[in-house]
């Protein structure tokens, strides 16, 4: 029997040791590092000619379309029932919608958005969604500093898929009982929380609302009872979120001798302040409004419907698409990028 | 200073490893030989050099004293010597003075004609700190990966060398060396208290012979590693602390660029319940 129980043992071992060795995504050397701060701070960006290989694949461009042409009758005037691309002309407005075929209407092209048969009726109910995704996108363009240079296209987000791949829900409240009843969502590492044990939503009531991200003390030493663990834990899941969000590591924004120090954080620490400002306006303004018209295929498990986190644009780079601006090309979206 | 009379019996000629007779002399209480000439020169040559560059640096507050190693764009160059030059002299001469003092330990073995165990431990404590400045930043590509030579500096330095990895303490090799480093303080503590239950006696009592140290941990826990097993559990785990420590850094940043967190979703993809 022990001897049974020391080559199950055994071999387990072996098997565990060959899988963390074999299958953990090890990487060798050469690395290559950005420095961010001071020397000898440790701040700093580190990357492999794969992760970057991986990188360059995942923000290939969309095929060019021609720029309209100069002059023509107004959209307004050529079609009915358009409400918000009131200003463009026939060739432009035609434009944006071989655009949106081409970037959000998937396999379905035009009729993912549209009755192919009286192309003006406001249905399937994407229609109307895509209606409030397109003054969403000027909105980001004209009136948010965090796009300023680069802009945004619907394929900043959604890059040819109807539903963009990185969208969140409410957490579904926590199905454990027994002595487990209350664990809070904890102890389920997923992509949101960086595959650590933090809550599992780390987004809700920060991107969909205004709760304040200020668990850090501004102090050396407690001076009283401070933050609460949960709102720490949640925090603290929202910053992993973000990390994993831009492949980036905490350096990319924070000195972390003082998190909350803004003389000591980086200048990009700013840009995401005013990204998160962004996604909020855009979940409580525009995401929001639209629960309504979702079909129930496309709400989240507590009913709520898809909203914005700061992957839905990055993808997994700190510039989306690598700080190509498609909207410089897209004067039709509006934007200081296209001037 | 005088010489006691036994003192002759321990100070005997040979056992050099350089330097043959040159330097086979004592002055008062300590040895000399080759290795603490070098360990001597090396350390005037690093603190003069930490010295001037406090000069250089904006304070003389001894927790903000700053030797920051070169910007990462000098790769494994030399630098300027204000813009990391002084830390890189400084490195070698840290390195030099500490690998002088462990041979000078190798002499005063050979001439006591005891084991190496001294400075086999003391290395582990040479091999940590050349892994950091050394063998980590040629990995790496740059002397900037080093630590910056500064009581409050070094702490930074290690403070956001963890938050590049997101969450340091899901490194797999931190969780042994802090493992380990807890274990060591936990063995101290229990055969520190043991020893001077028995034989640190009230006034009046007797010291208590080898077999009630035993006896104490064969009634508590029914096994006692014995006198002699105490001490090599002591270097093992004080040992293996250090060496945990050596590969949690070394394997950050060559070997893993990406969260520690995420390292564990080897596990979490396991056949099994994937």
């Amino acid at each position: 029997m022990k001897n049974i129980v020391l080559i199950f043992a055994g071999v387990a071992a072996v098997l565990l040791t060959a899988a963390m060795l074999l299958t953990a995504g090890w990487t060798s050397p050469p690395i290559q590092t950005v420095q961010g701060g001071f020397r000898g701070l440790s701040i700093g960006q580190l990357s492999t000619k794969e992760s970057r290989h991986v990188l360059q694949l995942a923000n290939t461009l969309p095929d060019p379309i021609d720029p309209a042409e100069a002059g023509g009758k107004k959209a307004t005037d050529v079609y009915k029932n358009v409400q918000v691309l009131t200003d463009l002309t026939e060739a432009q407005f035609n434009r944006v919608m071989l655009g949106l075929a081409a970037w959000v209407g998937g396999e379905q092209g035009c009729n993912y958005c549209h009755n192919p048969e009286n192309l003006a009726e406001d249905k399937p109910y994407t229609k109307i969604v895509s209606r409030s995704m397109l003054k969403m996108t000027r909105h980001i363009n004209k009136d948010w500093s965090h796009v300023i240079k680069s802009g945004v296209t619907c394929y900043t987000c959604h890059r040819g898929n109807p539903v963009p791949a990185n969208i969140w829900f409410k957490g579904a409240p926590p199905k454990s009982g027994g002595f487990a009843a209350t664990n809070d969502g904890f102890g389920h590492p997923n992509a949101f929380n960086g595959s650590t044990g933090l809550g599992e939503d780390p987004f809700s009531g920060y991107l969909d609302a205004k709760e304040p991200i200020r668990v850090q003390s501004t102090q050396a030493l407690p001076v009283n009872f401070g933050s609460s663990i949960q709102d720490a834990t949640r925090s603290y899941g929202l910053m992993m979120s973000l990390s994993t969000s831009l492949g980036v590591n905490c350096t990319f924004c924070h000195n972390s001798r003082a998190f909350s120090s803004w003389e000591q954080a980086s200048p990009q620490r700013v840009t995401a302040w005013h990204g998160i400002q962004m996604v909020r306006d855009l979940n409580i303004n525009y995401m929001n409004p639209l629960l309504a018209q979702w079909p129930p295929n496309r709400l989240g498990p507590t009913g709520d419907g898809p909203k914005i986190n700061c992957a839905t644009c990055h993808q997994g780079a700190s510039k989306p698409l690598l700080g190509v601006s498609l909207a410089k090309d897209w004067p039709e979206l509006g934007g200081g990028a296209a001037h | 200073m005088a010489m006691l009379n036994f003192e002759k019996k321990y100070r005997v000629r040979g056992g050099t490893l350089l330097g043959g007779d040159l330097f086979d002399f004592w002055v008062g209480p300590f040895y000399v030989g080759f290795f603490g000439v070098t360990t001597l020169i090396f350390s005037v040559l690093g603190t003069a050099m930490i010295v001037y560059g406090a000069a250089l640096g904006p304070t003389w507050n001894i927790w903000q004293i700053n030797i920051a190693p070169p910007d990462l764009k000098y790769g494994l160059a030399l630098a300027p010597l204000k813009e990391g030059g002084i830390w890189q002299i400084v490195t070698v001469a840290a390195t030099g003075a500490f690998v002088s003092w462990a041979l000078r330990e190798v002499e005063i073995c050979k001439k006591l004609g005891i084991g190496y165990h001294v400075p086999f431990a003391f290395a582990f404590a040479i091999l940590a700190y050349v892994t950091l400045v050394i063998i980590r930043p040629i990995l790496l590509g740059a002397w900037g990966h080093g630590f910056p030579y500064g009581i409050l500096s070094h702490l930074d330095w290690v403070s956001n060398t963890g938050y590049q990895y997101l969450h340091f303490h899901y490194n797999p090799a931190h969780m042994l060396a802090i493992s380990f480093f807890f274990g060591t303080a936990f063995a101290l503590s229990l055969h520190g208290g043991v020893i001077l239950s028995a034989a640190n006696p009230k006034p009046g009592e007797t010291v208590r012979p080898t077999e009630y140290e035993d006896w104490f941990f064969l009634d508590s826990i029914g096994y006692s590693i014995g006198t002699l097993g105490i001490h090599r559990l002591g270097l093992f785990l004080a040992l293996s602390a250090v060496f945990w420590s050596a590969v949690c850094i070394v394997i950050s940043g060559p070997f893993w660029t990406r969260g520690w967190p995420e390292w564990w979703n080897w596990w979490l993809n396991l056949p099994i319940w994937r």
